[in-house]
């Protein structure tokens, strides 16, 4: 069977810059696939392309953009607004902007039903108070109508994630969707996606800079690196075993319960993520790597690192397991 | 690297955005050089009645004379020169208007801006004021009661034009007040004067220009409504309202007497309200009400 | 909210008490008003019965203050020219003058808003410089001299309306997209603006991942936030349309409260002109004080708070 979602060789280009250079990926039904990295490495983007919600100015090109089978790469406008909110859906990382601030909460949650199933105002109103009740909002009634304004962020950002089900979607994109929000609320919602995704079985891609969040959901881990996935691998393999420096950077940089010493500092990356030229080649990681040497300025070769781990790099396989020796 | 190859659509605006800077100030400029040099450059005297050379078309319409480049008006005075005399009252009334409604608005603006509280309660009823004024009619009502003159429809205007500067100043004099080098140098202690002179007003000096492009365009609109009305300037200054008002009783016979100078007062105000715009593209504020 | 209200209403009293007064002292400004009103054929007797006739010899204050009472109770005096009341005289006007204001402003909101909305959707593309270049020009164009080029196009060479003068329906076209011309443009670059903004926002980027039709987006989503400050700003610009009524109701001859006003003026009878100077001034303010109120009805964020 194929995967639910089957992105190849992406690539995203905004004028003469290119955000996401050739990344590919797979979200299988009922899976969490987390994409990871730094601000402005392309992972958004990554996101809006598939959903086809890329900014004016943004140009698309993939070898394959399969959903649930079938090939959307040419899909117009039209028959992606068909999907979209319907059997892909996505939530946003901004709460307090996300929603409309001129229409109530019931309005905007039942005007998704109303579209995508022609459903009659009552039942939509029905569904919508059911999905309410369900990520946890009490007295959903009354929430339905209020306006935006009058919730909080975590509120806002439950709102958000049942209007995103009101369909019954099988694909759940998430564009970071706890960052806006308090640590106590972001755990809250993190379990309150979990807990769905295993109630309804769909498919998750969810993006997010914050290893901490993909410890606690992932089934996969992709890290991204200024528009490519440098490593790609199942979550606790991936803990376990990171073989790109990047990602061995990255995990030094965050705490991650289990794996930090309590009397060893955090580590940092020195400098921030290039913009990458048209035609640049080799590693862009390079100018950042502590283990960079000649090669790095050629084609990088893709190399598996065991069953589902891929790595873009030119260290050997077991390198950092010798350098510990 | 990081100076990448920037979007063509950017450069593109960015020229159109100079094109009508260009425009603008090529008219703007024209009209400020024909308006000084009037006496030099008129062919005829603008005043000179010559009742035997009535309403002669311009000489590159059928029955034109080469002598009269515009024509002749009603009472066989030179066109052309009536126009370029009239240009003088317009950019003077544009000038003297923009400066005295920019004084009196601009010093309000800042007092409120500056000092808040109660002092801005008080700036902000003077506008709100003002603004409900009509300010056609009562410049009518004045000059229908103390007599028109050309000095009266500068002070008019001028005493009723000062509200979008008074917004203005004050809206911007309140972001800056808050802004740290400004209370630097209010800790270094600086005069009250000083911080305002030295450091508000220079800083607002770019807003204001840009209003002052507006109120320009706006008070040459209205003191040609006014002389149109025959409450403006008086006669026989050709001022090109004035103008318009004359021949109005001759446009449906030869229609080329109104339009010679309305096309001249659309193409002034249009260079200046051009002026204008690209000024408030540079800034990048959204001034328009 | 009902507190801003309360305040803008407060505010409101004040500005029209402020208002009274000045017209009051614009009628004052010449000094010795007896003069005036007698013109400058009278005679030092005639200017004498005059200044009997109309109270003027009373102190300053005292006429101010029975002018104050009795405006406030809606009594403005008679005209000196008309042989009639004020208020009889503004009453059968002001019609006039309003309906032409509602037709302008219809007019300019049928244009603007496409227009604005088209604009932003097309931000940088030749259909947006074009439509602001319609802005520009309509800014640059002399409302009387726009009226006349009318009159002399649709009346004249194609004799589709009447020239001028008051009448049905008819005699209200030309005017009205004269009247028009001048709103459309600061209401065209108010939509534009801001939709452009309610574009780029992220409630809208929802809106086509909820998969909703492109016009809910537009219109349902978009335009209905962008409309707040356009409908605010309409009721204002109603006002100032009503009074710049004055050019265009001379132009065309229209006896509304405009050319009541302009003729008075020419006739020194300033009881009238006073009386249209505050009548326009007083609309105005009520015009604001709904713009505030369609405000916090279209805005929630207002309402609730």
């Amino acid at each position: 069977m194929s995967a639910l979602l089957d992105v190849r060789d992406l690539r995203v280009t905004f004028g003469g810059t290119a955000a996401v250079r050739g990344i590919s990926l797979t979200v299988e039904k009922g899976e969490t696939h987390c994409l990871v990295g730094e601000s402005g490495c392309g992972k958004s983007v990554t996101s809006l392309a598939v959903m086809g919600l890329l900014a004016r100015g943004g140009r698309r090109e993939a070898g394959l953009l399969s959903f649930a089978g079938t090939d959307i790469r040419n899909y117009g406008e039209r028959e992606m607004s068909r999907l979209r909110g319907d059997r892909m859906a996505m939530i946003f990382q901004e709460p307090m902007t996300s929603l409309n601030p001129a229409y109530t909460v019931g309005s905007q949650m039942t005007e998704v039903l109303r579209r995508h199933r022609g459903t009659p105002r009552a039942q939509a109103v029905d569904r919508a108070a059911e999905l309410l009740g369900r990520v946890g909002i009490t007295a959903p009634g009354l929430r339905l109508g209020q306006y935006p304004h009058q919730l909080s962020g975590g509120l806002r950002q439950r709102v958000m994630i049942a209007m995103a089900l009101m369909c019954d979607p099988e694909l759940l994109i998430a564009d970071e969707p706890t960052t806006a929000l308090d640590v106590t609320v972001q755990a809250q919602i993190l379990r309150l996606l979990a807990g769905i995704q295993k109630e309804l079985g769909l498919g998750i891609l969810l993006i997010t800079h914050d290893l901490g969040v993909v410890a606690r959901i992932a089934d996969r881990v992709s890290v991204m690196y200024a528009g490519e996935v440098v490593e790609s691998a199942p979550t606790a393999q991936l803990f376990a075993d990171p073989q790109h420096p990047y990602t061995r950077g990255l995990l030094t940089c965050v705490p991650v319960p289990g794996k930090v010493r309590r009397d060893e500092p955090l580590g940092s990356i020195p400098g921030m993520v290039p913009r990458i030229p048209p035609g640049y080649s080799g590693c862009a990681f390079r100018d950042r790597c502590p283990h960079t040497h000649a090669e790095c300025q050629g084609d990088i070769p893709r190399r598996a690192a065991g069953p589902g781990h891929e790595v873009l790099c030119t260290l050997p396989a077991g390198w950092f397991a010798r350098q510990a020796a | 690297m990081s100076t990448a190859i920037l979007p063509g659509q950017g450069a593109t605006r960015r020229l159109m955005r100079n094109a009508g800077f260009a425009i603008g100030a090529l008219i703007v400029g024209t009209v400020f050089i024909v308006a000084i040099l009037a006496p030099w450059i008129t062919p005829y005297d603008p005043f000179a009645v010559n009742l035997d050379n009535r309403l002669i078309p311009p000489s590159f319409m059928e029955g034109g004379s080469a002598a009269h480049f515009l024509g002749t008006d009603q009472l066989g005075r030179d066109y052309f020169s009536r126009l370029i005399y009239g240009a003088r009252i317009s950019m003077i009334i544009g000038i003297a208007t923009v400066i005295t409604s920019g004084l009196i608005g601009t010093t309000i603006g800042i007092l409120g801006g500056f000092y808040g509280g109660r002092v801005d309660d008080v700036v902000m009823f003077l506008i709100t004021a003002r603004l409900s004024i009509p300010v056609v009619l009562v410049a009518l009502a004045v000059a229908g009661l103390l007599g028109s003159s050309f000095i009266l429809v500068i002070l008019v205007l001028g005493l009723l034009l000062w509200d979008r500067f008074a917004v203005v100043a004050r809206s911007t004099t309140m972001q800056l007040r808050t802004l740290d080098y400004v209370s630097a140098a209010w800790c270094a202690g600086s005069s009250q004067m000083s911080v305002l002179l030295r450091e508000i007003l220079p800083n607002i000096a770019t807003h204001l220009a840009v209003v002052a492009t507006l109120e320009m365009a706006l008070a040459i609109l209205l003191e040609a409504a006014l002389s149109f009305l025959g409450l403006g300037v008086p006669a026989p200054l050709p001022s090109w309202g004035l103008m318009i008002a004359e021949a109005k009783e001759y446009m449906f016979f030869t229609p080329w007497v109104i339009l010679v100078p309305g096309i001249a007062l659309f193409v002034l105000v249009l260079g200046v309200n051009l002026l204008g715009d690209a000024l408030r593209d540079m800034l990048g504020t959204d001034l328009s009400r | 909210m009902v507190k801003f209200l309360l305040r803008r209403l407060t505010v409101a009293i004040l500005v029209a008490l402020t208002v009274l007064t000045l017209s009051f002292l614009l009628t004052r400004l010449s000094g010795d008003l007896a003069i005036s009103i007698a013109g400058p054929s009278a005679t030092a007797q005639d200017v004498e019965i005059i200044r009997q006739a109309y109270g003027l010899n009373r102190p300053v204050y005292v006429q101010y203050l029975d002018w104050l009472f009795r405006a406030v109770q809606g009594d403005f005096g008679d005209s000196y020219f008309f042989r009639d009341r004020v208020s009889n005289l503004i009453g059968s006007r002001l019609p006039i003058t309003l309906t032409l204001g509602l037709i302008g402003l219809g007019l300019a909101l049928i244009v603007a808003l496409p227009l604005g909305i088209i604009a932003a959707v097309r931000e940088n593309t030749w259909i947006d410089r074009s439509v602001m270049m319609v802005a520009l020009i309509g800014q640059a164009m002399p409302s009387f001299w726009l009226g006349l080029l009318l009159m002399v196009w649709l009346g004249l060479n194609l004799g589709l309306l009447p020239i001028s003068g008051t009448g049905g329906p008819e005699y209200y076209v030309m005017p009205g997209i004269v009247l028009a011309f001048s709103a459309i443009p600061s209401l065209m670059r108010l939509t534009r603006s801001g939709m452009i903004e309610a574009l780029s926002s992220d409630y809208i980027r929802t809106a086509r991942a909820k998969g909703l039709s492109r016009l809910s987006i537009l219109v349902k989503h978009g335009f209905r936030n962008a409309a707040i400050p356009v409908v605010s700003i309409a009721a204002v610009q109603l006002g100032f349309m009503l009074g710049g009524s004055i050019v265009i109701e001379t132009v065309f001859a229209m006896h509304g409260v405009g050319y009541l006003a302009w003729e008075s003026i020419s006739k020194n009878d300033y009881p009238v002109v006073q009386a249209v100077v505050l009548v326009l001034a007083l609309i105005y303010i009520a015009l604001t004080l709904l713009s505030d109120l369609l405000n916090a009805v279209l805005d929630p964020r207002l309402r609730t708070a």
